[in-house]
């Protein structure tokens, strides 16, 4: 090894060090918690080794219900904000008068804090003995009947919760797309232009393909963002998910190891395994998917 | 297709607010493109001559004026409506299609009775790929090409729906030197074999005088001159076109008329007969210079530069505009360097008198390579 790897490596220590205490160390220290069955916080001693924490989770009523409530905040709320995100994004860089405004306004929520924002949500669908509240408001005045949003059936909960999540993911995707369109050459809107192409017909062949690596991109922290759902939850349904029934994956770890039930990080452990491996595999699929279809210039 | 534009102008709002009012790009600007001809836009960059050629394409629309095409009026028309090719100066092809997408994508556009079948499609871009000889590389992607054969790509794009006007903005600027000699020789070939009317934009005024039947010299927004590049080049209207076109560039001196003779600094150099007296500027071209011993024009030598065929002379004259000027004489030329000093003997043909003021041509007998003489 030459003296300026040597330097290199040097430098490199802090973070290296860093890194491995806080985040390789737990990273495998979880791997190992994961498979230590009847594991004791207190004494700091379990009875053997095997599978048994992963049948437990896997059977556990909760986490079936955290994992059906994940997958549907994911597979609803990552199609639709990345469609809404593209819509608003190619309307904004199509006017010029206020467009700055409402970039401004589209990014608030971004700097908003969330369990401000997950009150004022609440705020807006919760119905109380006094109010029914802003959205049941509507829904009356268009003739339909009062919904209990935040206390009702799980489904009515569910949209909330998805309306929620993608109000909240929809500026960062709206930043990077709107930059992302900026970027495109304008030669060849020109270029179409002068050959008469129709606009929808600029959007999905010269538009889209042009900006799909930001799109895939967008899709694939969209899918990790969605899996890893917690905070905003609590803000909304209060810090007891299991008896709202809206838990999701991140929240049935933080139960096992704080909640009321608490004090069993193999469970957690087994838990978060299993998260990691959805989010591995679904990240694949999403890099395969895009090794095909993304075409780079 | 003849164009014509009729006192057409273009103003912008000015970029800088703090400023304010208009800017004119394009001034009053009336000229005829017959048809079948390559006509060159010829400029410094920011002579509106790229607003030109868009308000041509119908890209932009003129603040004031008229295009025609033929007889239609085109003004108000959208760019697909008048039927024209435009090829931009980076080539916007589209860099996730392959060169065959590329090129049918105009034909992807067309609807009801003009839509093709694919069959039909598949043979218009080969034929279009066939002008520009490009047919081996249909299935490449346009950054697995040369800037030159993209170029040809881009032709065979604006090409492939026939259109009435091939516009080129800049066609060479991106290619190296020597890419530049062959393209600009394929561009004649392709507007000679096509016959469409073609109209390029440049600030190069050696690739505008080599290829173009009509060159138009622009200068903010106004035409200074128009004609056939020798004729533009030998017939100089003003000083601007003067010393925009030729390599190297023509010497310019203050100079004075008395007495029917023009007299640069304390050289007396020759009779100019009909020019009343006065202050003139007299523009001579490198070639308008021959060494002699007892030239009229005295000047000191600076350097010799030998270059094969002819011979460059750097030398110094007090009445110069610039700090040097430059004459290429025959490499016969015997140059006496100890002396420092060389006589030139002026070609009255070679040499132009201008306006101090309006920078307008002043003629005198003598001056003209006639009529007969500009090719």
């Amino acid at each position: 090894m030459n003296t300026r790897s040597l330097k290199g490596w040097l430098y490199l220590i802090p973070a290296i060090a860093f890194l491995g205490v806080f985040v390789v160390y737990p990273l495998f220290d979880v791997f190992v918690y994961s498979f230590e069955e009847g594991y004791n916080s207190a004494s700091q001693t379990y009875f053997g080794v095997g599978t048994y924490n992963y049948s437990y989770v896997l059977r556990d009523p909760y986490f079936i219900q955290a994992l059906k409530n994940t997958f549907v905040l994911v597979i609803v709320t990552v199609p639709l904000s990345t469609l809404l995100a593209l819509a608003i994004s190619v309307a904004l860089s199509s006017i010029k008068k206020l467009r700055e405004l409402y970039q401004t306004v589209y990014f608030l929520p971004y700097v908003t804090n969330t369990l401000a924002v997950g009150l004022v949500f609440m705020i807006l669908f919760q119905k109380t003995p006094y109010s029914d509240g802003f959205v049941n408001q509507i829904i009356m005045a268009l003739g339909g009947n009062s919904v209990d949003f935040i206390d009702g059936p799980h489904w009515a909960k569910m949209t909330v919760m998805c309306i929620y999540t993608i109000w909240v993911v929809l500026p960062f995707k709206i930043l990077i797309l709107t930059s992302a369109l900026a970027s495109v050459n304008p030669d060849y809107y020109k270029a179409a232009r002068v050959d008469g192409t129709s606009s929808w017909r600029i959007f999905h062949r010269i538009t889209l393909p042009m900006i799909s690596p930001m799109v895939f991109y967008l899709v694939i922290t969209g899918f990790i963002g969605a899996f890893k759902a917690y905070g905003d939850v609590v803000g909304i349904f209060g810090t007891n998910l299991n008896a709202a029934g809206m838990n999701t994956i991140v929240g049935y770890v933080y139960d096992m190891l704080y909640g009321n039930s608490g004090g069993y990080p193999s469970y957690a452990s087994a838990a978060a395994l299993i998260l990691f491996v959805i989010v591995l595999t679904i990240t694949c699929i999403n890099l395969l998917v895009q090794r095909r279809s993304v075409q780079t210039s | 297709m003849k164009i014509v534009l009729e006192h057409i102008t273009k103003r912008y709002p000015n970029r800088n607010r703090k400023v304010g009012g208009v800017f004119t790009a394009v001034d009053d600007f009336d000229l005829t493109i017959p048809d079948g001809k390559l006509v060159g836009l010829l400029g410094p960059s920011g002579c509106g001559k790229s607003t030109t050629l868009n308000m041509i394409c119908g890209l932009e629309t003129p603040t004031e004026g008229k295009i025609w095409f033929g007889e239609t009026d085109v003004t108000n028309l959208t760019p697909e409506l008048r039927g024209v090719g435009m090829v931009f100066q980076s080539y916007a092809l589209y860099p996730h299609m392959t060169v065959r997408e590329n090129i049918m994508f105009p034909l992807g556009n067309l609807k009801g009775a003009d839509k093709l079948s694919k069959e039909e499609m598949l043979r218009r871009v080969e034929e279009a790929a066939g002008l520009v000889q490009i047919d081996e590389l249909l299935d490449r992607k346009p950054s697995e090409m040369s800037g030159g054969q993209q170029q040809r790509v881009a032709i065979a794009r604006a090409l492939v729906k026939t259109p009435k006007v091939l516009l080129l903005d800049e066609p060479l600027s991106n290619l190296d030197a020597r890419l530049r000699l062959s393209t600009r020789e394929e561009i004649r070939r392709i507007q000679r074999e096509t016959g469409v009317t073609t109209i390029f934009v440049t600030h190069d005024q050696e690739e505008a005088m080599s290829i173009s039947d009509q060159i138009v010299v622009m200068e903010k927004g106004v035409i200074r001159q128009v004609g056939k590049p020798q004729r533009v080049y030998d017939e100089p209207e003003n000083l601007f076109v003067s010393k925009f076109l030729g390599t190297p560039p023509i010497n310019v001196f203050a100079g004075r008329v008395a007495g029917g003779r023009l007299r640069i600094g304390d050289d007396d150099v020759f009779e100019v007969p009909g020019v009343a007296d006065g202050e003139v500027m007299v523009g001579i071209r490198p070639e308008g210079f021959q060494p002699a011993t007892h030239g009229a024009l005295h000047c000191e030598l600076v350097a010799v530069e030998r270059m094969g065929r002819d011979t460059s002379v750097v030398a110094r004259h007090p009445a110069l505009d610039a700090t040097q000027m430059r004459a290429i004489v025959s490499s016969d030329a015997r140059i006496d360097r100890s002396l420092q000093m060389v006589c030139f003997a002026i070609r009255p043909e070679k040499c132009r008198l201008f306006d101090p003021q309006t920078g307008e041509r002043i003629r005198f007998d003598g001056d003209a390579v006639g009529e007969g003489a500009a090719r």
